[in-house]
């Protein structure tokens, strides 16, 4: 095979984890041995962390318009989708057992969602059409006398389609249903709004913004009934008690401040890289296709499929060159089943195999861009040469 | 040994540059294995010749294969171990030769190499059957194994078939 010669690394899988801004870490450095206090001691060390973890709070609400004390923090958005789906399950079992999830969830959802079964909780699964896209009537549709909890997720991890949610939200508040959005990979990307997108719970991650990992929130309308997981000293309004980590907090809280005043001109940039991206691909590569919608879906998404080849092997072929990028194959995994996104969408298996994400973000550049549209169409060429299925 | 992902550089090394790969005319064996399902296709093709003393060798051996790093460097080695070797000596190379080679795979891709291996006796057993000779009992045996888990892969696929024709079917 031709190899090609390697350069800079070029990072394009901010859709797993983005690094930590400049300015959050700097907003995070006094709160780690200065200001190490515990939000719930009374003296002065406990006030300062206090007003701190209200501050971000605060902060964090601004960015989906919610009030406050609407919002929460916890460890990760896996802990926030475990919370609403287990949470409210259980603290609404007189009123229903029956939960409406979507196929294309992420696994944290679906692995709630199958637990919740095995508790007795029956669960419908929403089909999406060949974009990902949930049909809003097929919620009507689904909801039943003994419905409880609508649960979509907002923007899809793997091929970035953007649902309907202001519509689904809307059919829930019709219906006395909850609805709740996992908006991990949205929040802080496109506009947020839970009253006039009708959102009862809401989950979001920091460490998807350019903040920590390890702290995440979780957005609880009033009155919206939940049971806690994690029992003990009260913290956060007694829906999640453990010591907060104040620290990742204020990392958390000063991402979706810069989320927030970038947010326009960071998604206008990344659309048109993105778009770039895309049709440098669809035109320079035979046999390639868009995963997704090619409008609703999140400015730094690009997801593919490639005719007669593995998702590993292109995955490990960018990363000889330096270029970070993620695929749905499950060659990796111990299932043999490919991404359960793609499936659902309609890929066959030997097609999800072939699959590869590429998530921009803010550091990324025209001049990444272009190097991936010189190197990927040489990569995929050189592969097929090996593959059996070639034409 | 550096590793990039969980591979070992050996690993890479012949992912990078696989020996021996591309499609053989008018092999004298062809081993088929694998599922398009499962992420991982080997076809390896021999031509068999005689070395001088007269003993059935393995003159050419090519494969193509559709599938991981380790699928296609498994797939590589092979070739490489498979290559001048009489039938006999052939038929013996199994995963642990594979595997010692590359200085090892990850747990969840010995299945690779075992697929590699599967490849090479296929191909043999796909020879001997033309020639129509008597199949060694080893050979049979693993032929039997494979064809098994083929058919067992079908009647799981058929199930995804019918699911994704209700799917196609719901979007047209």
């Amino acid at each position: 095979m031709k190899t090609i010669k390697k350069k800079k690394k070029i990072y394009l899988d901010y859709a797993a984890t983005t690094p930590v801004d400049p300015k959050v870490r700097r907003a995070v450095f006094p709160y780690f041995s200065e200001k190490f206090g515990n939000s719930m001691s009374l003296h002065s060390f406990g006030q300062e962390a206090k007003i701190a973890l209200g501050k971000s709070r605060e902060e964090v609400a601004d960015l989906i318009s919610a009030k406050p004390n609407e919002i929460i923090f916890t460890s990760s958005a896996t802990e926030s989708n475990n919370l609403v789906l287990k949470g409210v399950a259980f603290a609404n079992q007189k009123r229903g057992n029956h939960l409406i999830i979507s196929q294309i969830e992420h696994p944290c959802i679906m692995e709630s969602a199958k637990w919740l079964e095995k508790q007795g909780f029956e669960v419908t699964k929403l089909n999406v059409d060949k974009y990902g896209l949930v049909n809003p009537k097929n919620v009507r549709k689904a909801i039943k006398k003994n419905t409880i909890l609508v649960s979509v997720i907002h923007a899809s991890n793997e091929i970035g389609t953007i649902q309907p949610i202001r519509e689904i939200g809307k059919i829930c508040q019709e219906k006395g249903v909850y609805f709740h959005t996992d908006a991990a990979q949205s929040f802080g990307k496109i506009p947020l709004d839970v009253n006039k997108m009708n959102i009862d719970l809401l989950s979001a991650s920091s460490h998807k913004i350019y903040g920590p990992k390890g702290v995440a929130c979780l957005y609880i309308r009033e009155g919206v009934k939940i049971e806690p997981l994690l029992h003990g000293g009260g913290q956060e309004m007694g829906f999640r008690s453990s010591t907060v980590n104040v620290s990742g907090v204020v990392g958390f809280a000063k991402a979706c401040q810069i989320a927030k005043k970038e947010m326009k001109k960071e998604s206008r940039c990344l659309t048109r890289l993105r778009n770039k991206l895309i049709k440098g691909v669809l035109r320079e590569i035979p046999g390639s296709h868009l995963n997704g919608h090619p409008e609703k879906r999140l400015p730094n998404n690009a997801n593919f499929w490639f005719e007669f080849v593995e998702g590993e092997s292109m995955v490990i072929q960018l990363d000889l060159l330096g270029i970070a990028a993620s695929t749905g194959s499950a060659c990796s995994s111990a299932k043999l089943e490919p991404s359960h996104v793609l499936l659902a969408i309609g890929l066959r298996h030997e097609q999800a195999h072939g699959s590869l994400r590429l998530s921009l973000g803010r550091w990324t550049t025209e001049k990444e861009i272009n190097f991936v549209l010189k190197v990927l169409p040489e990569i995929i060429k050189n592969l097929r040469k090996i593959s059996p299925f070639k034409k | 040994m550096t590793r990039i992902g969980p591979y070992t550089k050996r690993v890479i090394k012949h992912f990078k540059k696989p020996h021996n790969y591309g499609r053989m005319k008018n092999p004298d064996g062809l081993g088929k294995v694998g599922n398009p399902v499962c992420g991982d296709v080997m076809w390896l093709y021999i031509k068999v010749g005689k070395d001088k003393k007269g003993r059935e060798i393995i003159k050419d051996i090519k494969f193509e294969t559709f599938g991981c790093v380790a699928a296609i460097a498994t797939s590589s080695v092979i070739t490489d171990l498979a290559k001048g070797k009489t039938i006999e000596e052939a038929m013996k190379i199994n995963r642990e030769d594979i595997i010692k080679f590359l200085g090892g795979l990850p747990p969840i891709k010995i299945h690779c190499s075992v697929l590699a291996a599967g490849a090479l006796s296929e191909a043999i057993y796909d020879y001997l059957s033309k020639k129509k000779r008597k199949i060694p009992e080893k050979l049979e045996k693993l032929h039997q194994k494979i064809e098994k888990e083929k058919r067992e892969i079908q009647k799981k696929y058929k199930e995804w078939i019918k699911f994704e024709e209700r799917i196609h079917k719901k979007k047209s």
